[in-house]
């Protein structure tokens, strides 16, 4: 390496991209040390829709309003309260000007899709999806002179007192260390390192299934905790959803997904109901069905629905288990029979009037006198034949990070590190104590990625 | 019947599609895909025929190769399309030579400018020709020229309506044919949702090169058109024949649709050249550029027949000029020609699908 650069950003998606275009506008050299390769590039984000975005009136695609205020309180609910204010307020606050910037760096964005209507006022949708957005960054970083790596692994980044002095990575299988004078990680959890989740979890994280980028695996992050780096969030805590069991290890990204909770009833492998089903409509439901299944015998859920639900929610990727009976299903899904059998027997008698039965709204048609109670959605599975699915975790991001201020910076116990800051997943447990709101991963790492990107630019050009 | 392998492994991309959704946004496939659950081979062949191939949905899709969903969307829509094309054709025997074959166009080529070479010395110009007549006589060339038109239309009304009951068409109303039409004469679908233009020559960066080409080709031909029908009223109807002066209607509208098609063609070969062949139907990458050379020659020839039209090479531009014609429009039910049509025929459907919804 034998050109200087100002900053280092250590990852490849759109809290990095965010970081590097903003940095490179106020004039600095910028190189992107993504560990993936050219195919692969983008982490997580490559696998996102969407964006969560305050706005007073029409923005962009999304319609009415959405007020500062109704946005936390809907964080607050999700997070029951473990965030940072602070911190959440000016991600919230910061998103509204977010959008026309994203336009003006090459992102587009589309109507919300078909079957996501109930987002349409708080989500702007990227035509394309999350690599359209990375792909558009990628080439505006380029325009902006800014320098990209694949496939380079950084390994360490020497603490020496309240500095970063080098940072080192492997790239092409050769070692290499550079000098910038600011530095930004945007390099996301630890999930695709199952050894360290098996850490947080315990032996039921090997079951667990990892819905993006295989090559988020924290090793930046271990180092500079190792070095005492101010953390933030508990390692056991992650946005972690209930998807198809037979998705992939790795990667299986959005249409993995099952949507068809809320209009069936799951059961676990003795076949015994363990959570309401119809607590809520499903997109404000589907993050807590993650750790639901995850606290289940063997981390698996069955998912069972009748022929009349079948065309009620988004199609599945993998087609369901289908059967006449029952009994067949539970042969098929290896479950008892007779437990199971029982158990939506007792489902079946709980329900009661379902001509007030609606899918798209809380419908308030309940069952009575069994635990856990269906809340919502509860109409007896009768009609064959039937269908299911099964359930497993799927861990989108870990939320143990490194703490950061309002400015993206990070610290140790003594004080701020003068050229270090932190964007995206890696420090979104600094808001994200719990809980997850969909889309709010992209506005935590457009915003810090943005003001990392200025203060390690401010920092270089002093 | 269609290649059921193209068809199966479209539809399994198509499922992935369907559970995804994130590009709904770029054109009328998605939102015809996202409408339905489950696709029949009907359905499959629709869809590939509302795709243009504008990659977009390639580029922005996160389960590419190496992924093991390996999704490829236009290439394995491109090849049931071209599938499609050959299936519904009429005569088979003809069908399934010339969208994978750039050669066998070429050597009709070779064929098509024997046969009016033949022409011009068994017949030649009469006593009594002016301009292009002396070399051919109106008659001599009616009788050659109105059988290479009116067949290869009734080869493509065989073959649409066949198209139509193979993707469950309904009956059409006007408000179908209309929307249809708006759809082709922007080129809406290579604009993509957001304006921008297609992924073509240079991976995801979005362009309108390609569109802008492709319409260059199309007004082109449809000038070129234009212009030797309104020589055929004035003929006729008006008793003005030929050679006809430059500020004259068939000439206007031919040199202007001949410069058009010159250019677009030569714009298009140079775009294919640059894009990546493994997101269409790499076996039909020949035959579509022996097809927009022979319709590019079909151009220029015209306009160096007009700038030597009064020289000794008249003749000899006369017959390379009418049998390029003479074989474009023979071949234009089996060539990439035919995709326009079904691509009409596509639109219209889509129309009549998102009314009857």
């Amino acid at each position: 390496m034998t050109k200087s650069y100002d900053i280092a950003v250590i990852g490849g998606g759109n809290a990095a991209l965010c970081a590097a275009m903003t940095a490179a506008e106020a004039g600095a050299k910028v190189l992107i040390l993504e560990t993936a390769p050219k195919t692969y590039r983008g982490g997580n984000s490559r696998h996102t829709r969407n964006f969560r975005c305050m706005h007073t009136g029409p923005l962009g695609p999304l319609v009415e309003d959405y007020s500062e205020e109704e946005y936390l309180a809907d964080l607050l609910k999700v997070t029951g309260g473990k965030t940072d204010k602070d911190l959440a307020r000016l991600a919230i606050h910061t998103s509204e000007e977010c959008l026309p910037w994203m336009q003006e760096h090459g992102v587009r964005f589309q109507p919300s899709l078909s079957g996501t209507l109930s987002l349409a006022r708080t989500n702007a949708f990227f035509m394309g999806g999350g690599k359209s957005l990375v792909n558009a960054y990628y080439r505006t970083a380029e325009k902006l002179g800014v320098d990209v790596l694949y496939e380079a692994a950084v390994t360490h980044l020497e603490l020496e007192g309240d500095q970063i002095t080098r940072v080192v990575y492997t790239c092409e299988g050769q070692m290499h260390s550079i000098s910038p004078k600011s530095v930004v990680v945007a390099s996301g959890g630890f999930q695709a390192d199952t050894d360290w989740l098996t850490r947080a979890w315990g032996p039921a994280a090997q079951n667990f299934l990892i819905r993006g980028t295989p090559y988020n695996r924290g090793v930046v992050l271990a180092d500079l905790l190792d070095q005492g780096v101010q953390s933030v969030g508990d390692a056991d805590q992650c946005h972690a959803v209930a998807i198809d069991g037979r998705a992939p290890k790795y990667d299986g990204g959005i249409v993995t997904r099952l949507d068809c909770v809320p209009f069936s009833v799951v059961v676990n492998k003795n076949a015994e109901r363990f959570y309401d089903e119809g607590e809520d409509v499903w997109p404000k439901r589907y993050a807590i069905w993650g750790r639901l299944v995850a606290a289940q015998p063997d981390q698996v859920g069955y998912v069972i629905i009748d022929a009349k639900s079948l065309e009620l929610f988004m199609p599945s990727v993998f087609p369901p288990l289908k059967a006449d009976t029952l009994e067949e299903l539970a042969g098929m899904m290896d479950l008892p029979a007779d437990k199971l059998r029982q158990t939506v027997d007792r489902f079946n008698a709980a329900c009661g009037d379902t001509s007030k039965f609606h899918p798209t709204e809380l419908d308030g048609v309940a069952t009575s006198g069994i635990t856990p109670p269906k809340t919502n959605w509860a109409r007896p599975l009768t009609e064959p034949p039937f269908y299911g699915y099964t359930l497993r975790t799927g861990v989108t991001f870990t939320y143990l990070g490194l703490k950061v201020d309002r400015n993206a910076q990070c610290s140790t116990k003594t004080g701020l590190i003068r050229n270090l800051w932190a964007a995206g997943e890696t420090m979104a447990g600094s808001i994200l104590g719990q809980g997850y709101l969909a889309g709010f991963g992209m506005t935590i790492g457009t915003v810090f990625g943005r003001i990392a990107g200025r203060e390690a630019a401010a920092y270089a050009n002093k | 019947m269609q290649t059921n392998d193209l068809i199966q492994e479209a539809r399994r991309q198509a499922e992935i599609c369907n559970a995804c959704r994130y590009c709904e946004g770029y054109c009328s496939v998605f939102p015809s895909m996202h409408a339905g659950r489950a696709f029949s081979d009907g359905d499959i062949t629709q869809l590939a025929n509302l795709c243009h191939n504008c990659r977009g949905c390639y580029y922005a899709c996160q389960y590419t190769a190496p992924h093991a969903f390996d999704l490829n969307l236009p290439k394995a829509l491109a090849e049931v399309r071209r599938d499609s094309w050959e299936v519904h054709a009429w005569p088979q025997p003809l069908a399934r030579r010339f969208h994978t074959h750039g050669g066998a166009i070429a050597l009709s080529l070779v064929v098509g400018f024997a046969l009016i070479l033949f022409a011009l010395r068994a017949l030649g110009g009469g006593n009594h020709g002016d301009g292009f007549y002396a070399a051919l006589s109106h008659n001599a060339m009616v009788a050659i020229f109105l059988p290479a038109f009116v067949l290869p239309l009734v080869s493509l009304f065989i073959g649409l309506r066949h198209y139509w009951r193979t993707v469950g068409g309904e009956p059409i109303r006007l408000s179908h044919i209309t929307a249809g039409f708006g759809m082709a004469a922007r080129m809406k679908d290579l604009a993509a949702g957001h304006g921008d233009g297609c992924n073509f020559e240079d991976e995801d960066r979005f362009s309108h090169a390609r569109r802008h080409v492709h319409q260059a080709i199309m007004y082109g031909f449809l000038l070129c058109f234009a212009a030797t029908s309104a020589g055929t009223v004035m003929h006729y109807v008006f008793n003005m024949p030929a050679p006809y002066p430059l500020f004259s209607l068939p000439k206007v509208l031919g040199l202007s649709g001949g410069l058009l098609l010159t250019f677009g063609c030569g714009g298009m070969v140079m775009l294919k050249r640059k894009a990546d062949r493994a997101l269409g139907d790499p076996k039909a990458w020949g035959g579509e550029i022996g097809f927009i050379l022979l319709l590019g020659f079909v151009g220029l020839s015209g306009l160096v027949l007009y700038a030597l039209g009064a020289t000794t090479w008249m003749p000899m531009m006369l017959a390379l000029h009418l049998g390029a014609v003479l074989t474009f429009f023979l071949l234009t039910p089996f060539t990439k020609m035919a995709h326009g049509f079904y691509r009409l025929a596509a639109l219209v459907r889509d129309a009549q699908r998102r009314s009857l919804r």
